[in-house]
């Protein structure tokens, strides 16, 4: 009743391909957004911020990198995670050399190293496609991390192989190092976010998404169409790195602080994959649905049993958060293979009748 | 329709002497014909005739070992599908090839992916030259909807439609590309009395109106004598007749191919 579009007619074609055309969307999106930068910092403690909501609003930048290549185009990859170190590694030698040029400028242009060496290793899509091409982007995946864990002069020589975050302002405020506070950091967290967030909704929604899309579908249709498969393969690549790129940056610099390089292995990959699955493919709101599903699904099954005043050994707690967060994966998959994004969409058309059941 | 006998367009396509094998299996063993601007064209013939291989040799889905395709004055000896497409010849699926995923819509503004030249940067935000061009195509393809009476399926994901209507989609996404040239391949298979009447007409208008120059693969005699300016005939990789429904329609030679009683004489022939 609430959420119906009744008597909002559409009188061009720029209000009916608007990103939300429907204005209770729009009003909803507008309250949340305001919820994130007005309610969030102040009310949110340090460790909800940093272990729950920053790291999801990172990892679903990660997700959208993802579900660009795979569930846009269609392009199967496990290189996510050599792609995110790749962008911090470069954020922090940029950083290094230029300690002067604003932290947020760096890690966006950390971004466009990232979609290089991304549009590098997507050039045999053209060649290959499905598993053949996921095996290709696993020799990414361990050529990047031995990369990372071989050449030195990448951490400045630190003895632990480690990579620090050094302290950096904006507007005089410190929002990387030791001293930057939470609630600083998951503000520029947010923002660079929500602008990603934007940018990939548009390109999703305009010729080059629509490429992707017809390459995902039917690649010999979109060829005899006119698409060059090469280009739109490889721009996928390159945007999908950027976004990995961008995350992995942020992983280190607005999260951990500093990063060894297992943090960007092979699991890190995975579990962008899995993020992408659960969220939905093809989904831009559904990778921050899936990211916060895989991120904060342990967290809370180690809550519960505190909550509960349960006293459960810690050996078995590794144990235990495995065994559940596997079952809930696989119940979640056999209720809506399409994931999150998709059982929304199912909720939303039911609102929409509502209270009518058709 | 252009009165068939009375043609004086030089040809807008001509194949020459195409050769086809995959292997040991010949599909076409050297046919020749010409097609006119302007003109229905239909090539008819058994299964396996080697009639959907022909399209896919001039649209550059598949090389030649030999023989020339010549369109618009420029002999080429194969073509790529991508000059094929920016020359002007769009194609439909026998098996129709469309963008499951995708609605009815974005199906049908892939079309007009060779019309879209706005950079990368515009499309990030979805702003400026992007956006005009968006709204332009979008107008346009607003009119092929009409065209097509599709309008009620527009923002439908085609993989949930009935074949009748994908086909329609197919040919939107076809015309969408404003073709010189169109290759439909059996736009009629499956469909019944209804579907195929409108889709008859779908064609006939896009001739007409948008001046469309149609090859026409289809089985249904009826459909393909009232439709074609011209037929060619192929039976076995080989053309068997060519030339006006009526000459078709008595010729000895299509008549055994299709009855399939006098098959050895021929393929010597």
């Amino acid at each position: 009743m609430f959420y119906n579009e009744v008597g909002q007619f559409k009188t061009s074609y720029r209000a009916d391909q608007a990103l939300f055309p429907i204005r209770q969307d729009l009003i909803a999106l507008g309250v949340f957004l305001i919820f994130l930068y007005a309610v969030v910092p102040f009310t949110f403690n340090n460790f909800w911020l940093n272990t729950v909501v920053i790291p999801t609003l990172i990892f679903g930048v990660a997700t959208i990198g993802l579900n660009i290549l795979t569930g846009y185009a269609g392009q199967l990859s496990f290189g996510t995670g050599a792609f995110m170190g790749v962008g911090a590694y470069t954020a922090f030698k940029l950083t290094t050399y230029f300690p002067e040029i604003n932290i947020v400028i760096l890690i966006l242009t950390s971004g466009v190293t990232s979609a290089a060496i991304g549009l590098f290793f997507g050039i045999p899509s053209l060649r290959i496609k499905g598993l053949y091409l996921a095996v290709a982007t696993l020799a990414a995946q361990f050529f990047l991390e031995w990369v990372f864990i071989q050449m030195h002069w990448l951490n400045n020589y630190s003895e632990s192989g480690a990579i620090v975050a050094p302290t950096r302002t904006l507007f005089g405020v410190a929002i990387t190092g030791p001293s930057a506070t939470a609630s600083a950091r998951y503000l520029v967290v947010l923002s660079i976010v929500v602008l990603l967030t934007w940018i990939a909704a548009n390109l999703v929604r305009g010729r080059f998404g629509r490429s992707w899309r017809a390459v995902r579908d039917m690649d010999i249709a979109a060829e005899l169409i006119g698409i060059s498969l090469f280009g739109a393969k490889l721009r996928a690549f390159a945007v999908s790195s950027f976004y990995c790129g961008v995350s992995g940056a942020m992983l280190v610099f607005f999260l951990y602080g500093a990063a060894e390089p297992n943090v960007f292995d092979i699991n890190r990959s995975f579990s962008i994959l899995f993020m992408v699955i659960i969220g939905g493919l093809g989904s831009i709101y559904g990778s921050f649905l899936g990211a916060a599903f895989i991120w904060n699904l342990p967290i809370i099954i180690r809550l519960i049993p505190l909550a509960l005043g349960l006293r459960v050994e810690p050996v078995y707690t590794e144990f235990l958060t495995s065994m559940i967060e596997g079952a809930l994966i696989i119940s979640v998959l056999i209720v809506e293979p399409r994931g999150f994004a998709r059982l929304w969409q199912i909720a939303r058309e039911k609102l929409r009748l509502w209270p009518f059941p058709y | 329709m252009s009165n068939p006998e009375n043609v004086k367009n030089p040809p807008l396509l001509r194949v020459d002497d195409i050769v086809l094998s995959f292997g040991g299996i010949h599909a076409i063993k050297g046919v020749s014909f010409d097609i006119i601007k302007g003109e229905i064209r239909a090539v008819i013939g058994p299964n396996g005739a080697g009639k959907t291989a022909m399209l896919n040799v001039i649209n550059g889905f598949y090389k030649p070992d030999s023989g020339s395709i010549t369109f618009k004055g420029t002999t080429y000896s194969s073509v790529k599908p991508h000059t094929a497409a920016s020359e002007g010849i769009a194609r439909t699926f026998q098996n129709v090839a469309l963008f499951h995923g995708m609605s009815t819509l974005d199906n049908i503004m892939t079309g007009r992916t060779l019309k879209m030249k706005t950079s990368l940067f515009w499309h990030l935000f979805h702003w400026g030259p992007a956006e005009n061009e968006e709204l332009a195509n979008r107008a346009v393809v607003e009119e092929i909807i009409d065209f097509l009476e599709i309008q009620h399926i527009r923002h439908t994901p085609v993989g949930k439609l009935p074949f009748g209507l994908q086909k329609r989609v197919e040919l939107g996404r076809a015309l969408a590309a404003e073709p010189l040239m169109l290759l439909l391949d059996e736009p009629m298979s499956g469909m019944n009395v209804e579907e195929k009447e409108d889709m008859s007409r779908f064609i006939l208008n896009a001739n007409e109106q948008l001046g469309t120059t149609i090859v026409l693969i289809e089985h249904d005699m009826g459909v393909v004598m009232d439709l074609s300016d011209r037929i060619v005939v192929m039976d076995r990789g080989l053309k068997i007749a060519d030339g006006i429904p009526e000459k078709i329609k008595t010729n000895k030679a299509v008549i055994d191919a299709y009855l399939g009683t006098t098959h050895q004489e021929h393929a010597s022939a």
